[in-house]
């Protein structure tokens, strides 16, 4: 017999709509990719209890239980309290599951808590994040990674949160053995050169990626204390526009991405088309309806960048509208 | 003569001592390591006593007050020629005994090798006076006690110090004037002996001899493909002297310059490279050859004794995980392989 289901409520409380009539997954957030092995352990308990024993990793890093039979959901709930209590999902009410799933995990590569690279903790700021974005049905899609590297692909996301370093140069520790200028080139922008047996530092060209400080030999290129960011914006997968995200701040502080963040939820309220499927709209088209003035006029509201902040005061973004043209060149 | 001293009397004792002298000490630098928010232990002048980590060894020498990493010699203009000034207060730095016997290879290498003495040396040199900070244990990568460097020689140092459990400094104070400081600030007057290890979890045996053969062994050859040839190994070493000479024009007044010394490294390309294009050691493993040779055999041809102190700074740093203690044992195991000659199951 065919249960009565409201579907639309099961998804919104991270339970995915299978194609097995009468089964569901169950999607398990996992703010910053870290999960401890203790809780992990709880993850299997339940697949192997109410699943098929099996477990998707997801794309953003979240854990997907499948096999899971619909009138099971109440006790896998039940079951995820001690899950989401243990990942510090930001809900009073764990009795219920995942209190919505349109915001989705906030992903990071593993950063400076384990890569050489890392300029900064990204699971410290996705965790942070997820503390200030969710539960919420919005579909908005934030992630993290350490260096311009972007291992987590943060490119494809609405919100894609870089790390940086400004480069301290001590030049009574240079040696001129141009490891920083040589690796700089080689893994990097080629930002540096040496002028009269010092590096001269090209700081528009610089991404602040830190190569130049891992390489040096002597101490003479040191990180600076302050954590800076790059934050690229409205990139997208899908059917009709999708597109890799474009920069439009530099060297901005964690505070202030927090804040943007925020910001853009009272952004999409004002301007989503409710009448998109599900009432799920990406961001980036809602800002190509409003025009991207309108976007930053909501997005720094109260925001209050720092004297080292670069804004582009206008962002291009590309790639194939397939809803305009199909043809293969 | 030796005291124990508070922590704040030492304090007290060390703020005295800093009228007259300017103190050089390892500092533990926060967020200034490689990796983000990592930190590094490297030589700098402190004010006051809390300012020095005595728990560490320092990752970087305190060479770097003898032989600054990079030195400007002198500036010329036209037909002028300045020499920078020379700061005349005395120094006192804050070492350990590794470093110490070290220090004897470098007055060796810049004061003992050859008719005259490195004037800009002497001139540092000249200020300095050594503390010894004893070792109640090995630190990581240690090997001093195979390398004979584990006790300060006699009379290298005006005081040591030493922490105990509770916080207590002891000093051991041969120098006249270094006692009647701490005499002042002492809870206790006793015989002191700095702390100094034994042994070490790492041991090295050196060759007494090296064959010519050994030269193109293939024990050198993996370094070649594991050396990033970065030279951390040399700088960071208490007995490295090498450098290399930058004449510098100003950009933007060509008449006028100066000539800089900086510290140069046998693993960094371009410290073979002579006119025409010639590079003598081209590969990273002809490189650490030569270094290893250098560190425990051709100063000993030279001077009677290892250059190496063992205190293992060269291998903590490394990036790629070569450990140079490794590297002196499998050099050994190579020169006693050749000397058994080929092993007896080779006839036929």
């Amino acid at each position: 017999m065919t249960q009565d289901i409201n579907v639309k409520a099961m998804k919104k409380n991270a339970f995915r709509q299978s194609k097995v009539r009468g089964e569901t997954a169950s999607r398990v957030r996992v703010p910053g990719g870290l999960v401890s092995a203790k809780t992990m352990e709880k993850v299997v308990q339940i697949a192997e209890e109410f699943g098929n024993g099996e477990i998707f990793l997801t794309n953003r890093q979240g854990i997907e239980i499948p096999g899971i039979k619909l009138e099971d959901m109440p006790k896998v709930n039940e079951r995820l309290r001690a899950v989401i209590e243990e990942t510090h999902i930001n809900q009073q009410d764990k009795d219920h599951g995942y209190l919505a799933s349109g915001t989705r995990n906030v992903v990071a590569c593993p950063g400076s808590r384990l890569c050489p690279f890392g300029c900064y903790d990204t699971t410290a700021f996705a965790r942070r994040m997820d503390q200030a974005i969710f539960p919420n049905n919005r579909h908005v899609k934030v992630a993290f990674t350490g260096c311009s590297n972007d291992c987590a692909h943060v490119a494809l996301n609405d919100f894609g949160i870089i790390g940086m370093t400004e480069p301290q140069y001590n030049p009574d520790r240079c040696v001129t053995c141009k490891a920083c200028v040589r690796y700089c080139k080689s893994r990097s922008v080629g930002a540096l050169t040496v002028v009269n047996g010092k590096i001269h530092r090209d700081v528009d060209k610089c991404i602040g990626c830190g190569v130049c400080v891992n390489y040096c030999p002597t101490r003479a290129w040191t990180r600076s204390p302050e954590h800076y960011f790059r934050v690229k914006i409205m990139g997208r997968t899908g059917k009709q526009n999708p597109r890799m995200a474009q920069d439009w701040l530099r060297w901005v502080d964690e505070d202030s991405i927090i804040k943007i963040v925020k910001n853009t939820y009272a952004y999409i309220e004002e301007y989503i088309d409710e009448s998109k499927p599900e009432g799920k709209e990406h961001i980036g088209y809602i800002v190509d309806r409003t025009g991207f003035d309108e976007f930053v006029k909501w997005a720094l509201k109260d925001v209050e960048l720092g004297p080292k902040a670069q804004v582009a005061s206008r962002v291009y973004w590309d790639g194939k509208h397939y809803e305009r043209e199909n043809e293969l060149v | 003569m030796g005291f124990v001293l508070s922590a704040d009397g030492f304090g007290r004792a060390l703020a005295e001592l800093g009228q007259t002298h300017r103190i050089w000490a390892p500092v533990l630098k926060r967020g200034e390591g490689r990796f983000t928010d990592t930190d590094v232990v490297r030589y700098d002048f402190v004010e006051s006593a809390d300012q020095i980590d005595f728990q560490d060894r320092s990752d970087y020498s305190f060479k770097e007050l003898l032989t600054p990493l990079s030195q400007t010699l002198f500036y010329y203009a036209e037909d002028q020629v300045m020499v920078p000034k020379d700061d005349p207060a005395e120094v006192i730095a804050f070492v350990r005994a590794c470093d110490l016997c070290g220090l004897r290879r470098l007055d060796q290498m810049y004061q003992h090798n050859g008719a005259r003495s490195d004037w800009y040396y002497d001139r540092i040199r000249s200020h300095v006076h050594f503390a010894l900070m004893g070792c109640g244990h090995s630190f990581e990568d240690c090997f001093c006690a195979s390398m004979g460097s584990n006790v300060a020689p006699e009379g290298s140092y005006d005081f040591s110090v030493d922490i105990d459990e509770d916080g207590n400094v002891l000093v051991d104070a041969p120098d006249e004037e270094s006692a009647k400081l701490f005499a002042r600030f002492a809870s206790q007057e006793r015989d002191v002996e700095p702390a100094h290890v034994d042994s070490n979890p790492t041991q090295v045996t050196v060759p007494d001899e090296v064959p010519n053969e050994l030269y193109r062994a293939p024990l050198w050859d993996e370094y070649t493909t594991r050396c990033i040839e970065c030279g951390r190994c040399n700088f960071v070493c208490p007995t490295c002297t090498c450098y290399t000479m930058q004449d510098v024009f100003y950009t933007d007044n060509g008449r006028a310059g100066e000539r800089r010394r900086v510290a140069a490294s046998c693993m960094v390309d371009g410290y073979t490279n002579v006119a025409g294009g010639g590079e003598y050691r081209r590969t990273a493993g002809e490189r650490m050859r030569f270094k290893v040779l250098h560190k425990v055999y051709d100063f000993r041809r030279r001077f009677g004794y290892d250059m190496c102190v063992g205190c293992g700074r060269c291998t903590t740093v490394c990036p790629e995980y070569i450990n140079f203690a490794a590297a002196i044992n499998h050099l050994n195991d190579a020169v006693v392989a050749l000397q058994q000659g080929p092993k007896e199951d080779s006839h036929e």
